[in-house]
C-alpha cells in the first residue's frame, strides 16, 4: 500500500507542493528534448532519402565538433573556422556520395548499413589521428554563445535559466522547423521526398539521386555540427558525445524513422519523460534512471505502434 | 498531327537501337535487336513473357546498359543512355508496375514530374515570393491542365498510395505528361484494368499522340488495344526481333503466331 502511494500519489503531491521545482524540470527537459530532436532529425533526414539507417551519425556530431575546436586550437579564428568546418562537413558528404553510396547503388538496405558501421570507424580513426583523443572544450564563448543564467522568481520560488540552454533551444528550434519547411514546401523538399519514396520513379523524371544524396548528407553534416556545439558547450568534446547520439534511437522509435515531425515529437517526449521520471520516481529505485528510461518508453510504444508514432505503416502484398 | 487510327506514320526517326545486345550473366535478355521510333507514330512492342520487351523500354531510357549497340537519339549517336539524360532530352516513362511517389498527392507527383523545368535556387524558393512563387504558379497551370486533362480532379489532393491500381496508373501517365516529353514509353499501361478503364486509357494515349503530337512507344497485351492503337508493331521472342511491320501485316506473320500459339515451326 505504501509502495502503491510513493509511486502513484506522492510524485504528483511533490509537483504540486513545488511547482518551481517543476518548472525548473520541465525547462531541463524541454532543453534536452530539442536537442534529441535535432539529433533524431539528422538520422531521419538520410534515412527517407536513402533508406539507410545511418549508423555514423553519432560520430559525425563528434567528428565536427573536433574539427571546429581542432582548428581553432590551430589559431583560425572561431568564425573562420565554424565556416571551415561546414565546408569540411560538405567535404565530407561530396566524399561519401562518391566512395561510399555511388558503387553500393541498388544494394540490399543491409549492405548500406554496414558501410555506415565502416565509417564510423574511419571517421574515429581520422579524429583521433588529427585532432588527438584527449577531451577539449568547446570554444562556446567565442562564438558569442551566451554563458550565465537568468533567475526567474516565479511560482513561489526560483527557476534557473542558463543562457546557454536558452540559445541551444532557440537555434535546435530554429533548424528544425527551416529543415521542416525545406521538406514540405521547396522543389528541392519535393525531389527530396520523391527519392524516398522510389528511386527509379525519381530517376525516370529526372531527378538525379547523387545530387539529393550529396544534399542530404550535408544537411545531416550541419545538423551533427550544430548539435556537437551546443551538447559540447554543456559538457565538453570527446568521443563519449557519441553516446549522446544513441539516444536518437529511443526518440525515432517513438516518432517513426520517416517522420519529421515524428523525430519534433519524439525528442521533447524522451527528454520531458526522462526528467521528470528521474527527479520523481528515480530515488524509489536509487536513480540513476535518464540512462535507460528513454529506451522503455520506447519498448512500450513498440508493443502498442510498431511503427511509431508517426511513421508510415508499411502493408506488404504477399 | 497523325490521324488517330491513321496507321502509316510520317516523320523521320526520332530514336534508333542499332544491334542492341543485353546480358545478365548467362541471360540474353536482347539479342542483336535494331528498331526505330518514328517521331509522332505510336510504336507497339509485344511479345510473350519474358520476350525482353521491358528490357528495351530500359534500355531506351538508360536503366540499362548494353553490352553491344548503340542508340541514334535526335540524330546523335549513344553508345550508353542514362536515366538522367534521358530525362532531360525529354524522354518520359510509366512502369509496368506503377513506380509513383506514394507518400505524396497526386498534385505533388505531378509537380515532381516537373522537376527539370523549375530552375529557381533554394533562397526563393523558402521565401515563396517573386520569382519562384511566380515560376511555381506557371508550373501549377501546366499541370492542373494535365489534371483536367486525365480527369482526375477529384483525387487532387490524396496520397497515392491510397488510390485503386487504375488510377494510380493514371496519375503515373500524369507526372510523365508533366515531362512535357518529346518520346513517352509506356509499360504495359492497362495491365490490372477493368475494361472501361481500358477504354479510358485507350482515349488519353490516342489524345496525347494527335493533340500534343507525343511520339509513343507502348508495351501491351491486350492485342485488341495494339492493333487499334499503334501503327507500327515491333515483336520479340526469347530477345530477338521476330517481325516488324503494321498491325495488319504483323498480325498474319507465321513466325509470330507460332510464337504466340507455340506452334511447332
Amino acid at each position: 500500500m505504501h509502495f502503491l502511494y510513493l509511486v502513484f500519489i506522492d510524485p504528483f503531491v511533490q509537483m504540486g507542493m513545488a511547482p518551481d521545482l517543476l518548472a525548473q524540470t520541465l525547462w531541463e527537459g524541454l532543453v534536452s528534448g530539442v536537442l534529441y530532436a535535432l539529433i533524431a532529425l539528422g538520422f531521419v533526414l538520410i534515412y527517407k532519402a536513402s533508406g539507410v539507417f545511418n549508423f555514423a551519425q553519432g560520430i559525425m556530431v563528434v567528428f565536427a565538433a573536433l574539427t571546429l575546436v581542432g582548428l581553432y586550437a590551430a589559431g583560425v579564428p572561431a568564425l573562420l573556422a565554424l565556416a571551415l568546418t561546414v565546408a569540411v562537413m560538405f567535404v565530407l558528404a561530396v566524399a561519401i556520395e562518391r566512395l561510399v553510396l555511388r558503387p553500393l547503388v541498388n544494394r540490399p538496405d543491409i549492405i548500406l548499413f554496414m558501410a555506415t558501421f565502416g565509417l564510423t570507424y574511419v571517421l574515429v580513426g581520422m579524429g583521433e589521428l588529427v585532432f588527438g583523443g584527449d577531451t577539449k572544450q568547446m570554444i562556446a564563448k567565442q562564438l558569442y554563445l551566451p554563458s550565465g543564467a537568468i533567475d526567474l522568481a516565479m511560482l513561489g520560488g526560483r527557476v534557473t535559466l542558463q543562457k546557454l540552454d536558452i540559445a541551444a533551444a532557440i537555434i535546435a528550434s530554429v533548424m528544425v522547423a527551416a529543415l521542416a519547411v525545406v521538406f514540405q514546401y521547396t522543389r528541392i523538399g519535393r525531389a527530396l521526398r520523391a527519392v524516398a519514396d522510389s528511386h527509379r520513379a525519381a530517376l525516370s523524371v529526372g531527378i538525379s539521386l547523387n545530387q539529393i544524396w550529396v544534399i542530404v548528407w550535408f544537411a545531416a553534416g550541419i545538423v551533427a555540427l550544430a548539435t556537437g556545439i551546443m551538447w559540447g558547450a554543456r559538457s565538453e568534446v570527446s568521443f563519449a558525445l557519441e553516446v549522446v547520439a544513441l539516444k536518437a534511437l529511443p526518440v525515432l522509435i517513438l516518432g517513426g524513422f520517416t517522420s519529421i515531425p515524428g523525430a519534433i515529437v519524439g525528442g521533447l517526449i524522451v527528454g520531458l519523460s526522462e526528467k521528470l521520471f528521474e527527479l520523481y520516481w528515480g530515488p524509489l529505485m536509487g536513480g540513476g534512471t535518464e540512462a535507460w528510461f528513454a529506451y522503455v518508453v520506447a519498448l512500450i510504444v513498440l508493443l502498442f505502434r510498431p511503427h511509431g508514432l508517426f511513421g508510415e505503416v508499411i502493408i506488404e502484398r504477399i | 498531327m497523325t490521324e488517330a487510327a491513321g496507321h502509316v506514320a510520317a516523320g523521320e526517326t526520332l530514336l534508333a537501337g542499332e544491334r542492341i545486345s543485353l546480358r545478365f550473366g548467362g541471360v540474353t535478355a536482347l539479342n542483336d535487336v535494331s528498331f526505330d521510333i518514328r517521331r509522332g507514330e505510336i510504336r507497339a512492342i509485344i511479345g510473350p513473357n519474358g520476350a525482353g520487351k521491358t528490357s528495351m523500354l530500359n534500355v531506351i531510357n538508360g536503366f540499362y546498359h548494353p553490352q553491344r549497340g548503340a542508340i541514334r537519339f535526335h540524330g546523335e549517336n549513344l553508345a550508353r543512355m542514362n536515366p538522367g539524360f534521358a530525362a532531360r532530352s525529354g524522354i518520359a516513362r510509366t512502369f509496368q508496375n506503377v513506380a509513383l511517389f506514394r507518400g505524396m498527392t497526386t498534385l505533388d507527383n505531378l509537380m515532381a514530374g516537373r522537376a527539370l523545368k523549375m530552375k529557381r535556387g533554394l533562397f526563393w524558393q523558402l521565401l515563396r515570393h517573386g520569382p519562384a512563387l511566380d515560376e511555381e504558379i506557371a508550373h501549377r497551370r501546366v499541370v492542373e491542365d494535365i489534371i483536367d486533362f486525365l480527369e482526375i480532379e477529384a483525387i487532387r489532393r490524396v496520397p497515392v498510395g491510397r488510390l485503386p491500381y487504375g488510377l494510380q496508373k493514371r496519375v503515373e501517365l500524369g507526372r510523365a505528361l508533366a515531362m512535357e516529353p518529346e518520346l513517352l514509353l509506356l509499360d504495359e499501361p492497362m495491365t490490372g484494368m477493368n475494361l472501361e478503364e481500358k477504354e479510358d486509357m485507350c482515349r488519353f494515349i490516342l489524345e496525347v499522340n494527335s493533340q500534343f503530337g507525343t511520339t509513343i512507344a507502348l508495351i501491351e497485351h491486350d492485342m485488341g488495344v495494339v492493333m487499334d492503337l499503334s501503327s507500327r508493331v515491333v515483336v520479340l521472342d526469347y530477345g530477338r526481333k521476330i517481325a516488324d511491320d503494321v498491325p495488319d501485316a504483323v498480325k498474319q506473320d507465321p513466325a509470330v503466331i507460332a510464337a504466340y500459339l507455340g506452334v511447332a515451326g
